[in-house]
């Protein structure tokens, strides 16, 4: 029993007061077309499953995802709930919603970005008893964490291989099931926790354990620019930015309110897009010659290349998209062999091109 | 800026001048004074103790009166750094209060890590996301927040030239590099060449400094040439060029702050040896000749010509500070692995075993109180455990009670740590190696999954060197053993050596070490370096004997094409294994060194 069952996190509006100055625009990132076509399919359809940035440090990825989250189309939730959960779609389990009566309202928010920083504890990241109400007033109530307030967004993981064991552990239960259950200190909650895990890092630090890297739907490989005039871009929107952010992103509003709308127009094509049997079967085809491990890969592969064929206004999912996704989709999913040079990008291309021509 | 051309001939004239060494550090720690928020920190390499108390003092003296200088042990956990739960203010109020940590108390000032070869990838992770945003965000003990932490690193880094460097996540985002080899007790006592004052009226001057539009490209073919890859050392290059002409009271930026930039943040990140001018083949020799017009262009206002010719002087201030060793064979893949860091070792704490939770019971018989989980257990129940005690009891102490109490739970965890001393020596050697690449690799393979971890020490011609630091990193690993050299002697008693310091370290973090050789036992190379078969036999049993002494687990596997009893004399005097194996395969001796461990 509690005595009261649920507060907006503290940690929310702190977050929110120290961002005092707008990230880095989207549109302004120099290069990386693949992570960042990534990110959108992620923000497109949730559904296929998180992206994987990992490469050179210092290459932008964790601007990418920041950008992203300034971006991202506002959404719908419903008042007073904690879990911000859909009015489209309630929640008959949601404990937050349970506590709002019969017709709770409506408002609009921005599609939660939530870091999970180095160093968390647990008891951040899944919930736990508020302290500050059990110190002053004697009451017991559950402070929800992390995982709630990236419910219906996106949970990003910098240096997601420096992450505790125990940690991932967690994140992997809760990523597959999408509800977040607390048992601790007599309390016992469950509530919603659906999202997009967005992790990025360097293999050289420790390699990912497998069933992490397969939560993962796409895995984006990310390098620093090799030619002198991108670098010197880089430098120079960098700088630009540095000497006055708000003017900067100012100028770079109108590309990134473009994006957005893309994003916004692919969502409603969606359902819409058609994936015809040949292409079925050519996903399938693909799957096979990589040795891709499971059914997760051809899955991925197929919404992956949908949401692809949305985002660029087609109307049904051909060749093209599936040859543009499939290595993020599928490189993360290969057998693995140690003595074999080969990348695993490399690889993809050769089936490609042995598929597809 | 004239402090870098007037270098050279100070350093000639008297031992009381300032080393190289002193005067670079001591400008470089200006230059971040200047620009602490893109330039980030200095790496100092080499530091000696005396010498970094000293050049802390520089910096405090440089930055604004009050700006607070924090020392970060190498090993400092979480709550200290990125701050948590105050206890005792929390106890003594009777709400929870917040100790912001280490991090954000440096805000405004610096960060000084000693040791920083011993930090481990997890905490410069931390300090790498918090110079990245400006700020700390923890999500601890039950409290969110993100506090500004805007500070400047100095990272002393005490690893000598065989250790491996601090992780990359920390030293990619220290903006200035400098070798603190031959300071003289002269250099400590020698004033700083800048005050306060300098460095206020150059932070001022920093806004409206004009940087020349070639500039930026002269530094990235530099960048380019050096084998320089990412943007960052761009941007630090660009920085540290625009705070030198700030600091010498120019308007713009001139050849002499790109020469100065070029050496303090370019050359000792080079990864390759820049190639020759094409027009000039003496310009290594003599560096005024690849500066034709340098003679009025130096410290001028910024008048600059083609960017390929000021890319060419930038190269040649670069080639100043090149990492020593550049030239010498193999060196390319020794300065990679070194900047990859030995984090894989590192990872491991100094603790014994990690929390992971906690669960009631009494702190007895070495379990440790976990403060926090024991004071939330308490916590609920206070304003009915004061209800229940004596009304005139009107203190507000947080009433804790035998239930509450919590102890950590630790995952101890003694990783296995696999090492491969291979002799690299003699014709057959190319054959061996690649076997043994293949057994490492094979081994990592399988470790990523375990979390355990692989080394690797070769030896050949005139001794013994860490090829891989202890790492489960199969990118890394591929790496460091690409282009791994065979061919000359055998200083067997040198890799005995190195294999047990190894293994020595591997086992004060708490680590299971075993050692596998791969060699026909045939030493002829003496631990000096010098040759003489008898003598270095010797040598080989006597540290054969001591590596049994200190108990490690061994294995020698004779590689040769007839087993010789060489190395089997050498595994009796280890205490080890001993099995020829004239053509064992890469998969056989990962096989083998899974069952030694």
């Amino acid at each position: 029993m509690l005595d009261r069952p649920h507060r907006i996190p503290a940690a929310a509006r702190a977050a929110a007061l120290a961002s005092g100055r707008p990230p880095f625009p989207f549109s302004a990132i120099v290069g990386q077309d693949e992570m960042k076509t990534a990110l959108l399919i992620a923000a497109v359809d949730a559904s296929v499953g998180g992206v994987l940035a990992i490469g050179d440090r210092g290459s932008g990825k964790s601007t990418a995802v920041r950008a992203l989250a300034a971006l991202l189309p506002a959404q719908n939730a419903v008042e007073g709930c904690v879990y911000g959960c859909d009015p489209e779609r309630p929640d008959s389990g949601c404990p937050s919603c349970a506590t709002l009566g019969a017709r709770p309202r409506s408002v609009q928010r921005r599609a939660p970005v939530v870091d999970l920083p180095l160093g968390a504890t647990e008891d951040r990241v899944v919930g736990a008893l508020d302290l500050e109400r059990a110190l002053t007033l004697g009451e017991k109530s559950f402070e929800p964490g992390l995982l709630a307030r990236a419910n219906r967004g996106f949970l990003y993981i910098d240096e997601v291989n420096l992450l505790e064991d125990h940690l991932v552990d967690l994140l992997l239960d809760v990523a597959a099931s999408g509800e977040n259950i607390v048992e601790r200190e007599g309390l016992s909650v469950r509530h919603p926790a659906r999202f997009v895990l967005i992790g990025s890092g360097n293999p050289e630090e420790g390699e990912l354990r497998p069933q992490l890297l397969d939560r993962f739907g796409l895995c984006v490989e990310v390098r620093a620019p090799d030619e002198i005039a991108a670098r010197i871009e880089v430098v120079k929107r960098r700088d630009a930015y540095e000497r006055a952010p708000d003017a900067f992103a100012a100028a770079w509003a109108e590309e990134d309110g473009k994006i957005r709308r893309r994003v916004e127009r692919a969502r409603k094509r969606l359902d819409a897009v058609a994936f015809d049997d040949a292409a079925l079967e050519t996903v399938a085809r693909l799957c096979v010659t990589v040795g891709a491990d499971g059914l997760r890969g051809e899955l991925t592969l197929m919404r992956a290349a949908r949401a692809l064929a949305a985002l660029q206004g087609a109307k049904a999912v051909t060749d093209r998209h599936i040859r543009e996704i499939a290595a993020p989709a599928l490189r993360h999913r290969l057998r693995r062999n140690p003595l074999d040079e080969t990348g695993s990008s490399a690889r993809i291309e050769r089936a490609v091109a042995d598929v597809l021509g | 800026m004239t402090r870098a051309a007037a270098r050279t001939s100070a350093s000639a004239r008297a031992d009381a001048a300032p080393s190289t060494a002193w005067s670079d550090a001591a400008i470089a720690i200006a230059l971040l004074a200047v620009d602490p928020k893109i330039l980030g920190g200095v790496w100092l390499r080499g530091a000696a103790s005396e010498a970094s108390q000293r050049l802390v003092d520089l910096l405090q003296d440089l930055l604004p009166p009050g700006a607070p200088v924090r020392k970060l042990p190498a090993n400092a956990p979480d709550d200290r750094l990125l701050g948590g739960l105050d206890l005792a203010a929390t106890l003594a109020r009777g709400r929870p209060v917040h100790d912001r940590g280490l991090l954000a108390e440096a805000d405004g000032g610096a960060i000084v890590v000693s040791g920083a070869e011993r930090v481990t990838p997890g905490l410069a992770g931390r300090i790498a996301a918090a110079l990245d945003r400006g700020a700390v965000a923890a999500e601890r003990d039950g409290f969110g927040t993100v506090t500004p932490a805007r500070f400047a690193v100095l990272a002393f880094d005490e690893g000598g030239p065989d250790d491996a460097a601090p992780p990359p996540a920390l030293t990619e985002r220290l903006g200035l590099v400098i070798p603190l080899s031959g300071l003289t007790r002269a250099d400590l006592a020698s004033p700083s060449p800048f005050t306060a004052k300098h460095v206020a009226a150059a932070r001022d001057r920093l806004a409206a400094l004009e940087t020349p539009d070639d500039v930026l490209e002269a530094l990235a073919r530099a960048a380019l040439a050096l084998g320089i890859c990412g943007v960052r050392p761009l941007i630090f290059a660009r920085a540290a060029a625009r705070a030198a002409a700030a600091l010498a009271g120019r308007d713009a930026v001139a050849e002499d702050d790109l020469a100065l930039a070029a050496r303090l943040t370019l050359g000792p990140r080079a990864v390759c040896l820049p190639p020759a001018a094409e027009d000039d083949e003496d310009a290594t020799e003599t560096p005024d000749a690849a500066e034709p017009d340098d003679s009025d262009g130096a410290g001028g206002e910024g008048e600059t010509g083609d960017p390929r010719d000021l890319a060419e002087q930038v190269l040649e201030a670069a080639r100043a500070s090149l990492p020593a060793g550049l030239l010498d064979d193999g060196a390319t893949s020794r300065v990679s692995a070194a900047s990859a860091g030995r984090s894989g070792a590192a990872q491991t704490s100094k603790r014994r075993g990690r929390p992971i939770g906690s669960r009631p019971g009494r702190p007895e018989g070495g379990a440790r109180l976990d403060l926090v989980a024991t004071l939330r257990a308490a916590a609920p129940w206070q304003r009915l455990r004061r209800r229940e005690r004596a009304s005139d009891e009107a203190d507000d102490r947080v009433i804790v009670r035998r239930e509450d109490f919590r102890v950590l739970r630790l995952k101890e965890r003694r990783r296995a740590l696999t090492i491969f001393v291979v002799d690299a020596s003699g014709s057959a050697a190319l054959n061996r190696l690649a076997e043994a690449k293949g057994a490492v690799e094979l081994l990592l393979a399988e470790a990523y999954v375990r979390r355990d971890e692989v080394a690797l020490i070769a030896f050949r011609g005139a001794g013994a060197e860490l090829r891989l630091p202890p790492t489960r990193s199969l990118a890394r690993a591929r790496r460091s053993l690409a282009g791994l050299p065979g061919g000359g002697g055998t200083p067997l008693a040198s890799a005995i050596e190195a294999a047990t310091l190894l293994a020595e370290a591997a086992r004060r973090r708490g680590d299971a070490p075993s050692l596998v050789f791969l060699t026909d036992g045939q030493a002829n190379v003496a631990r000096d370096g010098t040759g003489g078969r008898a003598r270095a036999q010797d040598e080989a049993l006597a540290a054969a004997r001591l590596l049994r002494a200190r108990g490690h687990k061994a294995l020698v596997i004779d590689v040769s094409p007839r087993p010789q009893p060489r190395a089997r004399d050498i595994s009796t005097e280890m205490g080890a294994r001993y099995l020829p194996l004239p053509c064992a395969d890469a998969a056989s001796l990962a096989r083998i060194a899974a069952t030694n461990a």
